[in-house]
């Protein structure tokens, strides 16, 4: 038998026709929607005249546009509030199971999924959202979709999708001290390039990968659409077993031993090929941050900015474009440069390692004065289990307030937006103009890098802090 | 609810020379609370065509009244990010039918595909030739012939790719769900057989 690779295996046992000359129809195992991207789906199929196919295999949460503080009161905003009363009415009639606003398992729909045991490895599972390849970390292929795809999977469980060509990435060696999932990816992205795996779909693998926790894992995967990626994916290990492992939708007993059974032939064949490979050191890997206005426009914290001489002629006026954006200079170094903001949380960063990271830095030191920081939850279960664990009380100590879960200032659709000009070292996925609010300048970097910002009120390295 | 025909389109171009042009700047995520499909073309690009206050940005494109048509060119990687399809929604409805690039965001390309804009890629070189052709003469005209494949203006000509499926979707108007719905008994086969 043709050996295959990971993506091969998973995506063959989902493909229930290959259309002549076109894509494949493609079954999803699990969907699951937010309040801003299925409206209109909905809406969709009523016009139709069309159910939801499979409820049971749908999940609602809101998260885009809900406000991080004072969630039991009404949302002021009408049309917010419109929206998110337009996705819990649409569950209600479908008979789709909701984590609405204030539901205890409500959060962000990346972070829900797999703490709840919806995600689960071998498995398809769609949402409209790009970051939806975050659940590859557990060798499912995920991948973001548009509405139009949404109302598709609703009417019919499947997608029409050609099949990706395939990419392994592999990291070998181990990070250093300081150095996190999301430094890693970070330094992929910016050797790649933001279209640098656009028509893959990427396969994570070496030492560097297999011995991130899941938390690192999701940032990983998270971070592959940066690079242009339909999705990413790392073979399960008992690392995703124990994670999945008697969470609320896990399978139970026989059936559990019947899933681990299969889950465990989920790894890429010797010999398997990939149409592109690229290999890295882990020791390469600095703490990064970016200082353009695409997540590939990254560099280590204490390297300098290229110069003009450093850039191809043709990319030249775009990249001029992104560096008059954030007002920073070709061939400077940004170590040291003021930092207005700080936002730790979002589908990248939100989880409870990545609060116990943070904490773990500001731990006895305070917050510069003047930084405004934004510390934002994953989920309503990491918001109670940083709780119980004590961080928010770290936090508290340190000068930082927790708020409530939400994808908030990662695109600034609710209140939470970083105004103009003004600078914020972000633990999220995109530094785009404008996309923490109009105006707003945006470094990405990890909760660590974000830490020895908030507590210096300047872009620091975190290895003199660890 | 199926898709515009699209068959051939004789246009003049809206130039957009940049690269890595986002969804967040075709259609900045606080204009997503929306929910029905329409009128978002008046907030298309909306941060680099009007100001902080509203007014219009006078040296955006779109604002340039010497360029108008139905087809907007633009720089590699277009319509990275966010899997909005309010993108490509804001780009219809302000009247676009093509975007022609030498690259584009996968997620983008079928949110296109969905609602009739057609996107055409060609390479850098055809995408440099064309920029210049059309800031020197605000009022060429570009074909785009969907059964040929070809786009063309003046004696330059060049052949652009889609899945033969999609082109089929496209000349007929018809869309992926009016093609799934009838794939239902395989659906529900497929169901019977391969997830026990």
């Amino acid at each position: 038998m043709k050996a295959k690779t990971l993506f091969d295996k998973v995506w063959d046992a989902h493909v229930v026709e290959h259309v002549e000359g076109g894509p494949n129809i493609v079954y999803i195992d699990k969907h699951l929607i937010h309040e801003v991207t299925s409206p209109q789906a909905f809406s969709g199929l009523e016009s139709r005249g069309l159910k939801v196919l499979r409820p049971e295999k749908t999940l609602g949460t809101p998260d885009h546009n809900i406000p991080t503080v004072n969630q039991h009161l009404p949302i002021k905003d009408e049309q917010s509030r419109k929206q998110i009363e337009t996705l819990s009415a649409n569950c209600e009639k479908n008979k789709i199971e909701l984590y609405g606003l204030n539901h205890p398992n409500n959060g962000i729909v990346h972070v829900v999924g797999p703490e709840m045991g919806h995600t689960q490895p071998g498995m398809t599972l769609v949402c409209g959202d790009s970051h939806t390849s975050t659940h590859g970390a557990f060798g499912a292929v995920a991948f973001g979709i548009g509405t139009s795809e949404v109302e598709m999977v609703l009417a019919t469980q499947c997608i029409m999708q050609s099949k990706p060509k395939k990419m392994r990435i592999t990291i070998d060696g181990d990070l250093a001290k300081g150095v996190t999932a999301k430094d890693l990816t970070l330094y992929v992205i910016a050797q790649l390039g933001t279209g640098g795996a656009t028509g893959y779909f990427v396969e994570y693998a070496g030492a560097a990968v297999r011995n991130l926790s899941m938390e690192g894992r999701m940032t990983v995967c998270n971070m592959s659409i940066e690079m242009g990626a339909r999705g990413g994916m790392i073979a399960p290990d008992d690392a995703t077993f124990e994670y999945v492992k008697g969470r609320e939708h896990a399978p139970k007993g026989e059936a559990w031993e019947q899933a681990l059974a299969k889950w465990k032939t989920l790894k890429t064949d010797e010999g398997a090929e990939f149409d592109m490979e690229y290999t890295y050191k882990a020791e390469d890997i600095e703490p990064r941050i970016t200082y353009g206005t695409n997540p590939g426009m990254g560099m280590g914290i204490t390297a300098f900015i290229p110069a003009e001489s450093d850039i191809q002629a043709s990319e030249l006026p775009s990249f001029k474009k992104s560096l008059a954006y954030m007002n920073y200079e070709l061939g400077e170094q940004i170590l040291g440069k003021k930092v207005d903001y700080v936002f730790v949380g979002s589908c990248t960063n939100g989880r409870i390692e990545d609060l116990r990271a943070f904490a773990s830095l500001v731990a006895g030191r305070k917050k510069a004065d003047s930084i405004t920081a934004w510390i934002v939850p994953g989920s309503k279960k990491v918001e109670k289990q940083a709780i119980e664990e004590g961080l928010v009380e770290i936090l508290e100590k340190a000068g930082f307030e927790m708020r409530q879960p939400g994808c908030s200032a990662c695109l600034a659709m609710n209140e939470d937006k970083v105004p103009a000009n003004k600078y914020c070292v972000s633990t999220s996925n995109r530094n785009f103009e404008g996309r923490q609010g109009p105006g707003s300048r945006t470094l990405l970097a990890s909760p660590l890098t974000a830490a020895a910002a908030a507590i210096t009120g300047v872009i620091s390295d975190p290895r003199e802090f660890v | 609810m199926s898709v515009d025909k699209f068959t051939l389109l004789e246009s003049s171009c809206v130039p957009l020379p940049i690269e890595n042009v986002d969804t967040d700047q075709i259609i900045p995520a606080r204009f997503l609370k929306a929910t029905s499909r329409d009128g978002f073309g008046e907030n298309l690009f909306r941060d680099w065509r009007f100001s902080p206050s509203g007014e219009p940005v006078k040296d955006f494109v779109l604002n340039q009244s010497e360029y108008s048509g139905k087809v907007l060119v633009a720089g590699k990687n277009f319509g990275s990010g966010s899997s909005r399809e309010h993108a490509a929604w804001a780009i219809a409805d302000y009247g676009f039918k093509v975007v022609i690039s030498s690259f584009f965001a996968d997620i983008f390309r079928n949110n296109a595909l969905n609602n009739g804009v057609l996107p055409v890629q060609v390479s850098a070189e055809f995408l440099k030739k064309l920029f210049k052709v059309v800031e020197s003469d605000h009022s060429q005209k570009v074909i785009v012939d969907l059964e040929k494949q070809e786009l063309k203006y003046n004696d330059e000509a060049c052949q652009f790719e889609i899945n033969p499926y999609k082109k089929d979707c496209l000349l007929n108007g018809f869309d992926d769900i009016d093609y799934l719905l009838n794939k239902k008994n395989k659906i529900q086969a497929f169901e019977e057989s391969s997830l026990k």
